[in-house]
């Protein structure tokens, strides 16, 4: 099986004299899914961040779908952006677009047919229940609506590799089940790469997945 | 609502810096116009020992327009009385020649006296008169005016441009985060940059209609166009083809040079 991440003696660090995530070697197999558990400050985010180029690499060697991170080109990190669908922390949204026009971006950067992309933010805004907010900008949305606009956003161009961190974080059982089940589709129909930062593991999960748990800078997998 | 309020204030901005331009533009085409009007009107008298010509003139000095003889017949027909016939020719003709120069447009003091001394070194001219002194204090009049309206063009300019200064950081800033989502999803720099371009350049189109739209009509106001009548002078208040290419141009140029300090001060974060 291919492996989307390599990760061999990574450390991140913001600052010189703190180390976040010391010397982590871990891998990720193409297809799967991954759960990324730790305490508040442990350094979750960071590692997500790692993953798209977000933050320089104190050491080591990070390879994510076939780019090495550690000495990336600014086109090459563009190029590998446009294949990951980010979920982030807090959102962020365009303010100055609405939530259909947020949703589209990725499919425009990725130069998609107006036509494939007004039928995909269709699709996905009826998947995420939003459709009759399409119009509204993300500041009119309550916290857990523009959670599920992000969702909606990440899925848009079918990336390779999802990030998605905290995706429940402000949802209710019910949306955080609509989300579960999202993520699950598009690791099961489209084989996307999974990779999830949250406090509790959903139990409904019909996938096999691997655990990553974050403890003083150290990443362990738990079986 | 939302988008209307993005575009108003870089709109807002443009449209007072071009209204300003125009302005400044009637301002120095009424002052033009008002100075042909003088150069038509103004002249100078020149008495020479021997007739010269036309052509003559004009290579002495460029500003010569127009050279009218004065008839000496007038002086001669005061002393006209106990003169023969015979004599009367002959005195017409060892009388100075009289001449009355018009010039091409409205000289300044400078060109006054310069034009005073290439006709002196002509030496059959004997005297000049350039009635120098009512000349000079018109002249220094529209300068001061001039000048007035100059420096009141420049405050205005310089007030709009510390104002777009400092909005300039408020659409740094919002422009930023947009850009920088559009970087974590892979968007290369020319198309971050595109919505801004295409965002400031609507903004120009809308302010120079808007523009063309108050001047249109100003420039049909008969209250407008009774001030110029008043002092005798007719101005174009505005070209609807020219006026508005280079109004538009210059809104268009601004906005891009706004979009492109915003586009360079953009801090990529990694
Ligand atoms: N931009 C930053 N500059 C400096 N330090 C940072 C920055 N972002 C995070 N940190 C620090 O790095 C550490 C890990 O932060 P991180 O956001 O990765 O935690 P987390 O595991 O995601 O926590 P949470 O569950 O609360 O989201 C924290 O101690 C935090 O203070
Ligand atoms: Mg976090």
């Amino acid at each position: 099986m291919d492996r989307v991440i390599v990760a061999k003696n990574v450390s991140l660090s913001y600052t010189a004299d703190e180390t976040i995530i010391n010397q982590a070697n871990f891998s990720v197999n193409s297809g799967s899914f991954v759960f990324i558990t730790g305490a508040s400050g442990s350094g979750k985010s960071t590692l997500l961040k790692s993953l798209f180029g977000a933050i320089k690499l104190k050491q080591g060697s990070l390879v994510v779908g076939g780019v090495e991170l550690s000495k990336v080109s600014r086109s090459k990190l563009n190029f590998l952006r446009r294949h990951i669908g980010i979920v982030f922390q807090d959102y962020k949204l365009v303010k100055e677009w609405t939530i259909e026009k947020n949703i589209m971006m990725p499919l425009i950067i990725n130069g998609y047919e107006k036509s494939v992309t007004t039928n995909q933010v269709e699709s996905l805004l009826k998947h995420v229940r939003l459709k009759h907010q399409a119009g509204k900008y993300p500041l009119e949305l309550s916290g857990g609506e523009q959670q599920r606009v992000a969702m909606a956003r990440a899925l848009s161009h079918n990336p390779i590799l999802i990030l998605a961190d905290e995706p429940t974080g402000n949802l209710d059982e019910y949306s955080s089940e609509l989300i579960w089940k999202l993520l699950e589709g598009a690791n099961t129909q489209l084989e996307t790469t999974v990779i999830v930062v949250t406090h509790h593991i959903p139990t409904s999960l019909n996938v096999d997945y691997k655990h990553f748990h974050i403890e003083y800078g150290t990443i362990n997998e738990i079986n | 609502m939302k988008s209307i309020k993005n575009h108003l204030s870089l709109i807002v901005a443009l449209v007072s810096i071009l209204f300003s331009i125009q302005i400044f533009v009637i301002v120095e085409r009424s002052i033009d116009a008002y100075k042909q009007n003088l150069a038509n009107n103004y002249s100078v008298v020149v008495v020479s020992q021997k007739a010269i010509t036309q052509k003559e003139f004009f290579k002495i000095n460029k500003l010569i327009s127009k050279v009218k003889v004065l008839s000496p017949d007038n002086v001669i027909k005061r002393l006209n009385s106990d003169i023969d016939k015979s004599n009367m020719e002959f005195l017409k003709l060892t009388l100075p020649k009289f001449y009355k120069l018009h010039l091409k447009s409205y000289p300044s003091p400078r060109e006054i006296k310069r034009l005073r001394k290439n006709l002196l070194n002509n030496r059959f001219i004997t005297k000049v008169e350039d009635f120098s002194n009512t000349h000079d204090t018109i002249y220094k009049l529209l300068v001061l005016f001039k000048n007035v309206v100059l420096v009141f063009a420049a405050v205005v300019s310089i007030v709009t441009m510390l104002l777009i200064l400092k909005e300039l950081r408020i659409w740094q800033f919002k422009h930023n985060e947009r850009m920088s989502i559009m970087g974590l999803f892979g968007a290369p720099t020319w198309l971050r940059s595109a919505v801004l371009f295409r965002l400031s350049i609507v903004d120009a189109i809308i302010s120079s209609m808007i523009v063309f739209a108050i001047f249109t009509v100003l420039s049909s106001s008969n209250w407008i166009l009774n001030q110029f009548k008043n002092i005798d002078i007719s101005v174009v208040i505005f070209d609807n083809v020219g006026d508005f290419f280079i109004l538009f141009g210059i809104s268009i140029v601004l906005s891009i040079i706004l979009a492109s300090m915003i586009v360079l001060g953009h801090k990529e974060e990694v």
